[in-house]
């Protein structure tokens, strides 16, 4: 028996804007997957995103959706956890929403580790604006605002996240979706603020500028780049090239959680009016 | 702290949080910034007291966010800044007005553009509250003046906030927000209308979108984007027009229930001071010095500034024979006075200051006595 989805999704929604072949569609599927095999009750769970292809996924997903500003949907995310502690709170994003403009809250976020879970759809273009370079386009990219190619280095999102302080990070790619639904829901059942980075095609602005106009190509390729975590730690530098490391990259479960520790703060304040009335 | 009868001797700042608190305010996101500091930092020790949420933020966006964020769950929520961060907020404010979502949002104002006079009073953003995010929309902007004011104020923003499903500002500036004295806490009566959200049934006509917050089964769908009365985005040039006009329209359409002035010895007056804020302090001492002089002077205020009381300020103007307008800028009121007069004859003397000094209760009476000799 497959997976039912219609509970999940809001067909009224359908179709949706994500051009054929994009990626964006397996991995909200795998998120789907992921927030049922923890249990998550829709009417309890808030699904929040920013601007961009990727942030259209909560129009389309069943549950409390928000859908932010560009950049912004941690600190949305953050309010409404904080307002909501017993709730569940995830957020999607793309990587120029989450690293570009939204990096300061990527980073802030990830420091106060409050229990959040981002999934962050690293593509490496902006692609709803019209393909221009991101904050992880690869140097020598080829996109409609770097026609003679990326000057930029690269944001290594997890390396990024785990230096800030984020207590889960995890890489996938959309080429393995059971593996992927299994890394995000490592994220959802971890206490604190767990970033799932997720290396994803998109043919129409990337592909088509970089010799890889196919979806199912590109797909393939990415996948091809994907060495898991215990065999990266085994390449050489130079052997490492285009590859990325995938799997849980960094698990930390003795930093204590946000709101958890805001309780803590209300029964010191509570303590000190009592003492002092 | 509800005994009616209890007298208190708090700054300006301290007013809005006890205020803020009393309307059933759990949560405040914000960032420093003078002269608002004092706002976070009390309520960094108060809410936690009663069982709400404290949070600094890493910028004033990311405040803005949080609140609207906590609003969306059920908490009536509060920012408080100063005009640098407000310009900042205003991409979250859009949002807020857009999604309509309650929220209230006090601005102590100081001396801009850009970093200006960081703790001299000022009030010069006050356009920026009409007119600060992109797109047609209107705004609820609430100006006191005198302590208690601001207490009542302060509380009718959340009220308003929750009652019209919008971000209401308090706007106060320097002066106001650092100033400490004594008064009276408002009695329940003289505070108006406190409620839980839960209460606000009336509100649903004010609200485009399904009015419930997340967390009550609805799997609401909310987002910036022009959006159905479903929730959901749409480009449909006719339900897209439709959704502005009603974002527009619910607070043009009540204007006369906002509306809130204080007049001052108006009934006989040939000349009216219009002025808003602490400006109002000092027209007050011109005014009583311009009477013992036998000059014919009284004071309006308005104290919901926006929407601004156009009819009201006609009427005012078709009375008297000049007007006075103190203010912390280079003529902001007076542009609004100007534009609700319709008799070009009635002469507008303008008393500005823009360089973070109070304006002197002197200044006003040597305006009122120049517009009495040109009467």
């Amino acid at each position: 028996m497959g997976f039912d989805y219609s509970p999940w999704l809001r067909p009224e929604m359908m179709p949706n804007i994500w051009c054929p072949g994009c990626g964006v569609g397996i991995i909200v599927k795998a998120f789907i997957r992921a927030m049922s095999a923890c249990g998550w009750n829709r009417d309890d769970t808030a699904f929040v995103s920013g601007i961009g292809c990727t942030s259209r996924a909560p129009g389309y997903v069943n549950m409390n959706t928000l859908h932010t500003t560009h950049g912004r949907a941690l600190t949305f995310a953050t309010g409404i956890k904080l307002a909501a502690p017993d709730k569940n709170v995830a957020v999607i994003s793309g990587d120029g929403d989450a690293a570009a403009i939204g990096g300061n809250h990527l980073i802030h976020t990830c420091r106060r580790n409050i229990d959040i879970t981002l999934v962050i759809v690293n593509n490496g273009i902006y692609g709803m604006t019209g393909g221009q370079y991101s904050p992880t386009s690869l140097p020598e990219t080829r996109a409609a605002t770097s026609p003679y190619g990326n000057l930029d280095r690269a944001f290594d999102l997890c390396e990024l996240s785990k230096a800030a302080g984020a207590t889960y990070v995890a890489r996938g790619h959309v080429g393995n979706a059971i593996f992927l639904e299994r890394l995000i829901k490592g994220g959802l059942e971890h206490k604190g603020f767990a970033v799932i980075e997720v290396m994803a095609n998109c043919h129409t602005q990337y592909g088509r500028r970089n010799k890889h106009p196919d979806p199912a190509e590109l797909i393939q390729f990415i996948g091809s780049r994907a060495v898991s975590v215990s065999q990266w730690s085994k390449l050489a530098p130079e052997e490492r090239g285009d590859k990325f490391p995938v799997g849980v990259l960094h698990k930390d479960t003795t930093v204590p959680e946000y709101t958890e520790t805001y309780k803590v703060v209300q029964a010191r304040a509570r303590e000190r009016l009592k003492a002092e009335s | 702290m509800s005994q009616s009868n209890d007298r208190v001797f708090w700054p300006g700042n301290e007013i809005i949080v006890e205020a803020a608190l009393r309307a059933g305010c759990t949560f405040f996101g914000g960032y420093p910034i003078t002269p608002s500091s004092e706002i976070a930092a009390h309520m960094a020790l108060r809410l936690p007291q009663i069982g709400g949420t404290f949070i600094q933020m890493e910028d004033e966006i990311a405040a803005m966010g949080a609140v609207i964020g906590a609003s969306l769950a059920g908490a009536k929520s509060l920012t408080a800044t100063s005009g640098p961060g407000l310009s900042l907020k205003q991409e979250n404010i859009g949002f807020a007005m857009m999604a309509e979502v309650p929220c209230v949002i006090v601005d102590a104002q100081r001396g801009g553009p850009s970093t200006g006079l960081p703790t001299a009073p000022a009030q010069s953003d006050i356009m920026q509250a009409r007119w600060g995010t992109h797109g047609d929309h209107s705004v609820i902007a609430l100006t006191p003046t005198y302590p208690r004011e601001l207490y009542i104020e302060t509380i009718r923003a959340f009220h308003l906030a929750e009652l019209y499903r919008t971000p209401v500002y308090v706007m106060l500036d320097e002066i106001m927000a650092h100033t400490t004295e004594s008064f009276r806490i408002p009695s329940a009566d003289e505070c108006g209308i406190i409620k839980p959200r839960s209460e606000y049934t009336e509100a649903r006509v004010n609200s485009w979108r399904p009015f419930n917050d997340y967390f009550q089964g609805q799997h609401l769908h909310i987002t910036g984007l022009s959006h159905t009365a479903e929730g959901f985005p749409t480009t449909n040039p006719a339900i897209v027009h439709k959704s502005i006009l009603h974002l527009v329209n619910k607070i043009v359409n009540a204007q006369p229930q906002i509306e809130r002035n204080a007049e001052y010895l108006l009934d006989d007056a040939d000349i009216a001071v219009i002025t808003f804020g602490s400006p109002g302090r000092a027209a007050r001492e011109a005014v009583l010095a311009a009477r013992a002089n036998g000059i014919k002077v009284g004071i309006f205020r308005p104290i919901t500034y926006w929407p601004f009381p156009v009819q009201t300020v006609r009427d005012l103007v078709d009375r008297v024979k000049a007007v006075v307008v103190p203010e912390l800028n280079l003529g902001m009121l007076a542009l609004q006075v100007e534009k609700s007069a319709m008799r070009p004859e009635v002469r507008i003397h303008p008393v500005n200051e823009t360089g973070g000094i109070a304006i002197e209760p002197e200044r006003i009476l040597a305006a009122i006595e120049e517009a009495q000799r040109g009467i």
